[in-house]
């Protein structure tokens, strides 16, 4: 192989690895929604050959991970038989059947969990990819141009009994609504009070819920005060979840507490519904190493997008909700942690699938499957380390797992970098984006992997560099047993 | 500790808080010896952090300083370092079995202990091992520890003997005598002096030292692993073979990496840009699944990827340099995790004794790269090269 006339590059290296896919669009579009419709039927009516894909009906065990959204163990066994829910899907989004008619072609029930494009430090792809996998398998689709119009996913803090089912995200609630007609409970309590939380409430009650009230942290409804009062729902301001209660099936009680003090108070509900923001879905483009910038008043971190969407990755467009959603901001985000972090217990979990609490976070204490911390390491904490630099959320991610669960920190990723800056006295702002990474979506070993590995790949495989006099015994290097250890090596370890 | 003032001067700095730099910096600060890390970003947050955490180096002249002072570490370091002595290796091809027999021979040859094991035995071993299991061998030696929990051991160890780490401190230059002695090193945040100055700065070496006028060939590449959820803890965690190397981690998790890496245009001083995976997670995710057939189920939640260098011959260069008398150079070249207890003292012999006190490492000095072929990495077809992307027939107006 060889990348110019006269250098052979060498054999192990990725470069000629990465093949061009079979199956090719001049467009593929990752996200079924408003925005990826409407990019998708003016590609197609162009004439252009056109892909959407779509994870709804999402994997029923991703749902149980509330992955993507806090879907909060509150579907209808209807979500176990995703085939069933297509038609659904459909009746819930007419742009879908105008967009097939339009020559598009869909692709639902699909994930896509990786995008790959030539960037710095990656230059072997011989075509920019896009992963995808259905409950089955994985395979790649090439493409000339990208819409990313991955939407966005749930703002979630944690309260005592947050991590037990009928606690769920706005997105969970508005998906099991709307798109799946799969929502299991009946009362509701919603978290919040910005425009979201109100058309949560609208949402519910339209379909004929009862909801029971609405709970806000700050002083004041932060949305739309008419809209607020036509719900004609209590609004309980300067208060908080103090503990969620119940049985096996989840959550019976809400326990409350005004802020700063004061009588608890119960709420019967099944349901509590977190709608105090929303988070972009920046996962594919993060990790594919598009500029990230951020904006509070857009949900956080989003990428860099010109006016037509275009990101820095070349053939790569955002559009819709990834690239920013209108919302509160960091003040009001702050004020709901802040009362949690001042009226809950420092054993509230933070981290659902690593089991690590607020208090291990701010203690910097190590996993609990490593036991009881030595002298020295109680001697650590997070404001300690932050005298080392600036608090990095990769860095406490490894030393307390937070984040490092197979939920993919979709229930802790915002709270934890929320506690970390308040823990710290740190401007949020300040708390660089702890990274995303491929595949974007938890799959299953046998799902995602290439089944028959390519010969080349195969005839070129090593556990390491290639590099057989790397793994001479130290005591024959420069003595003639050398040559006979490199040539040992090179006949056992690569093939032929 | 990037708060406080970057002091005047220290015995010893070391640039690069790796765990070759902090390694040499605990040792240091525990004979006594006042020392400054400096590092470009954050602790262990390239090669360092990002490894399969094997401790099992046959080749290495450290190998047996290696395992005497793993079981000790967290001891030593006061801090956690998940490490567990033992390795099964196994191969579920012929080929991989003899190319495994030759591992075992050599980790004999170090007079230890290993036992070669048969399909049944593997399974009766390795509960997610499954019926295609041929052979291959248990070490009683090496083992496997979490980089990452290590790296911020090492740190934390390093302050409480008195020691400091600067982050986001990059090393730009250095200040010089008539004779060529380090005088200092310039950072952004001021010149620091020093007795000393070791570098262990990984992947950015070669261009840290030509600063000195100094030729260090190393070769930058991208290496990548994945990860998949926690599963019930084998008895033995360090298990890999099928071309791979990782671990089950202490938590659960199957870490492994392997296959084909980029070789990447040399390094700027603030490192590496971007460390991007490719779709290689399908192949890692079809290796460890044929390894471990019981846990094809298991999910795949991350994959990354670690710039590593290569020196020509694969073998570290660990060289308290003859001239200019001051200056001590240290690359792993790409396996510097499992080897950091070991090559943290030989470097710091090195550096105060002026010889490593427990084992001949005189075939890893520099000078054994003296009439390099400049075009080396050409040559050896260890470079940068870019695909010819294929470009489809229409454009799309955008």
């Amino acid at each position: 192989m060889s990348a110019d006339g006269d250098v052979s590059i060498h054999n192990f290296s990725q470069f000629g690895r990465h093949k061009a896919p079979q199956q090719r669009y001049d467009l593929v579009v990752v996200g079924a929604g408003g925005a990826g419709l409407a990019a998708a039927t003016a590609a197609a009516k162009a004439g252009r050959s056109v892909l959407v894909v779509d994870e709804h009906p999402i994997d029923p065990g991703l749902i149980g991970l509330d992955v993507p959204y806090l879907f909060g163990g509150r579907a209808t066994s209807a979500v176990q038989t995703p085939d069933r829910l297509v038609e659904q899907i459909f009746a819930a989004r007419p742009a879908l059947e105008a967009a097939a008619e339009a020559g598009v072609e869909l692709e639902l029930g699909v994930s896509c969990w990786g995008l790959y494009v030539n960037g710095p430090n990656l230059q072997t792809l011989a075509s920019p990819v896009i992963g995808l996998a259905n409950l089955e398998k994985a395979w790649m689709v090439g493409f000339d141009q990208a819409v990313i119009a991955t939407g966005a996913r749930d703002l979630v803090l944690g309260f005592p009994g947050w991590d037990q089912p009928g606690v769920m995200g706005a997105q969970g609630f508005a998906s099991l609504i709307d798109l799946y007609d799969a929502f299991a409970g009946r009362k509701v309590v919603i978290l919040g009070t910005t425009d979201l939380a109100l058309q949560t409430a609208e949402r519910a009650v339209a379909k004929g819920l009862e909801v029971v009230a609405l709970i806000e942290a700050g002083d004041a409804v932060q949305g739309d005060k008419a809209r607020a009062a036509a719900l004609n729902i209590p609004i309980h301001l300067k208060t908080l979840p103090v503990g969620a209660r119940g049985g096996i099936d989840g959550v019976e009680h809400l326990t409350l507490r005004p802020v700063g003090g004061g009588e608890t108070f119960d709420i019967a509900c099944d349901t509590v519904v977190m709608a105090l923001g929303l988070v972009p879905q920046i996962e594919l483009l993060d990790a594919a190493g598009a500029k990230i910038t951020r904006d509070a008043k857009l949900g956080g971190f989003v990428p860099q997008v010109a006016a037509d969407g275009a990101t820095s990755l070349k053939g790569v467009r955002a559009l819709g909700d990834v690239t920013g959603v209108a919302q509160a901001g960091d003040a009001y985000v702050e004020t709901w942690m802040r009362a949690l972090m001042a009226n809950t217990p420092a054993e509230t979990m933070l981290c659902q699938c690593e089991e690590v609490t607020r208090g291990d976070l701010l203690d910097l204490r190590p996993p609990r499957y490593l036991g009881e911390p030595s002298e020295t390491m109680r001697r650590q904490s997070l404001t300690r380390l932050a005298d080392d630099g600036p608090v990095n959320q990769d860095q406490i991610k490894r030393l307390t797992r937070a984040c490092m669960g197979p939920c993919q920190a979709r229930r802790c990723r915002e709270q934890t970098a929320l506690a970390m800056a308040i823990g710290t006295d740190t401007p949020l702002a300040s708390v660089p984006l702890a990274g995303y990474r491929a595949p974007v979506r938890p799959l299953p070993l046998k799902v995602i992997a290439e089944t028959a590995e390519p010969a080349d790949l195969k005839m070129n495989w090593d556990v390491w560099f290639g590099v057989p006099e790397q793994w001479v015994p130290y005591p024959a290097i420069d003595t003639p047993e050398e040559p006979d250890h490199v040539a040992y090596i090179s006949a056992t370890k690569y093939l032929k | 500790m990037s708060g406080q003032e970057l002091p005047s001067g220290a015995s010893v700095v070391i640039v690069g808080a790796g765990v070759t730099g902090l390694s040499t910096a605990w040792w240091l600060a525990r004979s006594g010896v006042s020392v400054v890390v400096l590092d470009k970003g954050v602790i262990g947050m390239e090669a360092s952090g990002r490894n399969g955490g094997g401790c099992s180096h046959y080749q290495s002249p450290l190998f047996a300083e290696e395992q005497r002072l793993w079981p000790m570490m967290d001891e030593l370091l006061g801090y956690p370092t998940e490490h567990q002595s033992g390795k099964i290796i196994f191969g579920i091809t012929e080929q991989q079995v003899d190319y495994y027999k030759y591992i075992a021979k050599c980790i004999r040859a170090h007079g230890a202990r290993v036992d070669d094991l048969n399909g049944d035995d593997i399974r009766r071993l390795v509960p997610l091992a499954g019926d295609n299991a041929l052979a291959g061998f248990r070490a009683y030696t090496g083992g496997q520890a979490n980089p990452q929990r290590t790296v911020q051991a090492y740190a934390w160890a390093l302050r409480d003997h008195g020691g400091q780490v600067f982050q986001h401190t990059p090393a730009i230059g250095f200040e010089r005598a008539a004779d060529g002695k380090v005088l200092s090193v310039i950072t952004p945040r001021g010149t620091i002096g020093c007795d000393h100055v070791l570098l262990a700065s990984g992947p950015n070496l070669p261009q840290l030292a030509a600063l000195l006028d100094i030729d260090v060939p190393a070769a930058p590449a991208r290496a990548e692993m994945i990860v998949t959820e926690p599963c019930p803890l084998m008895d033995l965690r360090g298990v890999d073979g099928n071309g791979l190397y990782g671990r089950q981690t202490a938590r659960g998790n199957l870490a492994y990496g392997g296959g084909p890496h980029e070789w990447m245009p040399d390094l700027e001083p603030d490192g590496p840009k971007a460390r991007p995976t490719t779709p290689l997670v399908r192949n890692l995710a079809a290796r460890v699944a044929g390894l471990f057939p019981k846990a094809a189920h298991l999910r795949v939640i991350r994959s990354w990827a670690g710039v590593v260098e290569t020196t020509p011959d694969g073998r570290p260069i660990l060289d308290r340099l003859e001239h200019p008398g001051n200056v001590t150079i240290a690359t792993m070249s790409g396996v510097g995790f499992g080897l950091s207890p070991a090559s943290g003292h030989a470097l710091r012999d090195l550096i105060v004794d002026g010889a490593c006190s427990f084992t001949d490492i005189s075939k890893l000095r520099l000078s054994r790269f003296e009439g390099l072929d400049p075009d080396w990495r050409r040559q050896k077809g260890w470079i940068h090269a870019v695909a010819q992307e294929f470009t489809g027939q229409a454009a799309l107006a955008s």
